[in-house]
């Protein structure tokens, strides 16, 4: 009898002992949860993207219940929703955030640029743009290889003709692959409103440009004079349109040789 | 200095030889889940190495302590049980006064506490008939072993990530096939460490 008895009873009293050890180590141990930081957490939409400039939504939250910053409008994926509702929870005014999304500024499809090299490595932005400056005759202009696509944490980022195109219905304006993209082509585009866009970044001289691509911007300054309220300026031989001024009148699209400047109108679907 | 020399046999057995992964097959299941990535890889070795150290120092006197009343047969559950209570001990520690470690080794801490190779090491141990100082270098040892070989084969998935590997092989047949070529160089250890001192 004893001989099953002792080992039932020793292996019962360790679970005993181990499970009050484990009770009272949680409740001496306790680490004081910040109840704040967990609802304005539970409220941030959970994607770690950074676009508010802290480690991730855990780190926003820790932030703002810290008061390191006091600032409820810097989720710019979560929009004024989650603005407010950050807001109500920190007791705070809610800034305004001017809906916007990324855009690709390049055109470089294969009708306008052609391929100066049969590329077969790694196929990666970053990597190709190393080797003579990527495979297609722009040395500027979108490589194709979806780097954006894979850092896009909404899926919002498809190859589209070997140029990265952006689905507004998708994209929350993080800016990941702005800050991916290795030649800087993907900026921020004011939402619902009609505005003149420059899609293109080549920053060579006129006649060069026209070597590498048809649509490519030759800053010719057709597009400066032609606009009324001195949104587009030229630098460094591209056209640049300030949104805040421009109007979306559209005579620097009717002025431009190349098409490469355009009105756009991006609206969300959803 | 033959003490050293046993002491560091038995560490490089553990490492090279006798790998916990590539030649026991313990372990197997965060060896493939978890080496996906280099840091993920990294830190789940680092949490191995602590819990298989953690765990040899407090089974030894348990162990003594079952055979000296002749209880040997109920190694294998007292040991889970201890270790399981032990683990989630420090990981709550571990949250209150080192925070850093705490999210570095955090989520990794509960995945092994029951893994087979913790337990395997701490049986081997007692099957080895080692006392207290070559049971803590056999299972450092092994931890390591985890360590190289998690730490080798992240850097081969990594390398895979960019290769065009045929439509049927994609996920997990060629990383098994991967896992077992790496498995295979292993062997080329065999005898070495037997040979080190002579």
């Amino acid at each position: 009898m004893t001989q099953i008895l002792v080992p039932v009873v020793l292996v019962a009293a360790i679970g005993l002992i181990a499970g009050l050890g484990l009770a009272v180590a949680s409740i001496v141990f306790a680490v004081p949860k910040d109840e704040k930081a967990e609802a304005v957490r539970e409220v941030l939409p959970g994607a770690n993207c950074g676009a508010c400039g802290y480690s991730g939504c855990d780190g926003y939250a820790a932030a703002l219940s810290k008061g390191e910053t006091t600032q409820c409008n810097k989720c710019t994926p979560g929009g004024n929703d989650v603005a407010k509702q950050v807001a109500a929870i920190m007791g705070m005014e809610a800034g305004e955030i001017t809906p916007q999304v990324a855009a690709v500024m390049c055109c470089g499809n294969s009708a306008n640029v052609e391929e100066k090299l049969d590329y077969s490595g790694v196929r990666s932005c970053k990597i190709a743009t190393q080797l003579f400056g990527g495979p297609k005759t722009c040395v500027h202009g979108c490589i194709g290889f979806g780097d954006c696509v894979r850092v896009c944490p909404y899926e919002a980022i498809f190859i589209c003709d070997g140029v990265a195109r952006i689905n507004p219905d998708k994209c929350r304006a993080c800016k990941l692959c702005i800050n991916t993209c290795p030649r800087h082509l993907i900026d921020l585009f004011p939402l619902d409103t009609v505005k003149a866009a420059v899609l293109c970044v080549n920053h060579d001289k006129g006649a060069q440009t026209r070597k590498q691509c048809k649509a490519g911007c030759i800053g010719c300054m057709k597009c400066v004079k032609a606009c009324e309220h001195e949104a587009v300026t030229v630098e460094n031989f591209c056209a640049k349109v300030d949104y805040d001024k421009c109007v979306g009148c559209g005579k620097c699209h009717e002025a431009c040789p190349v098409g490469c400047i355009d009105l756009y109108e991006i609206r969300k679907h959803f | 200095m033959e003490l050293t020399k046993g002491l560091i046999a038995i560490l490089l057995t553990a490492i090279l030889t006798q790998n916990f992964v590539l030649s026991k097959f313990l372990g197997i299941c965060p060896f493939l889940g978890v080496s996906k990535k280099l840091n993920t890889a990294v830190g789940m070795s680092a949490a191995v190495i602590f819990v298989m150290a953690l765990a040899t120092a407090v089974t030894y006197p348990i162990n003594l302590f079952l055979e000296s009343k002749e209880l040997g047969y109920l190694q294998t559950i007292v040991f889970i049980l201890v270790i399981a209570a032990l683990v989630q001990l420090v990981e709550i520690i571990l949250k209150k006064y080192i925070p850093a470690l705490y999210s570095a080794l955090g989520i990794y801490l509960p995945l092994i506490t029951t893994n087979c190779a913790v337990l395997g090491v701490v049986i081997l141990n007692v099957d080895n008939g080692y006392n207290f100082g070559q049971s803590m270098f056999n299972s450092v040892g092994a931890g390591l072993g985890f360590m190289l070989a998690m730490v080798m084969f992240a850097g081969v998935r990594e390398r895979m990530e960019s290769c065009d590997i045929p439509k049927f092989m994609r996920g997990l047949p060629i990383t098994l096939v991967a896992a077992s070529l790496v498995s295979v160089s292993f062997l080329g250890f065999t005898g070495i460490v037997e040979h080190i001192f002579g």
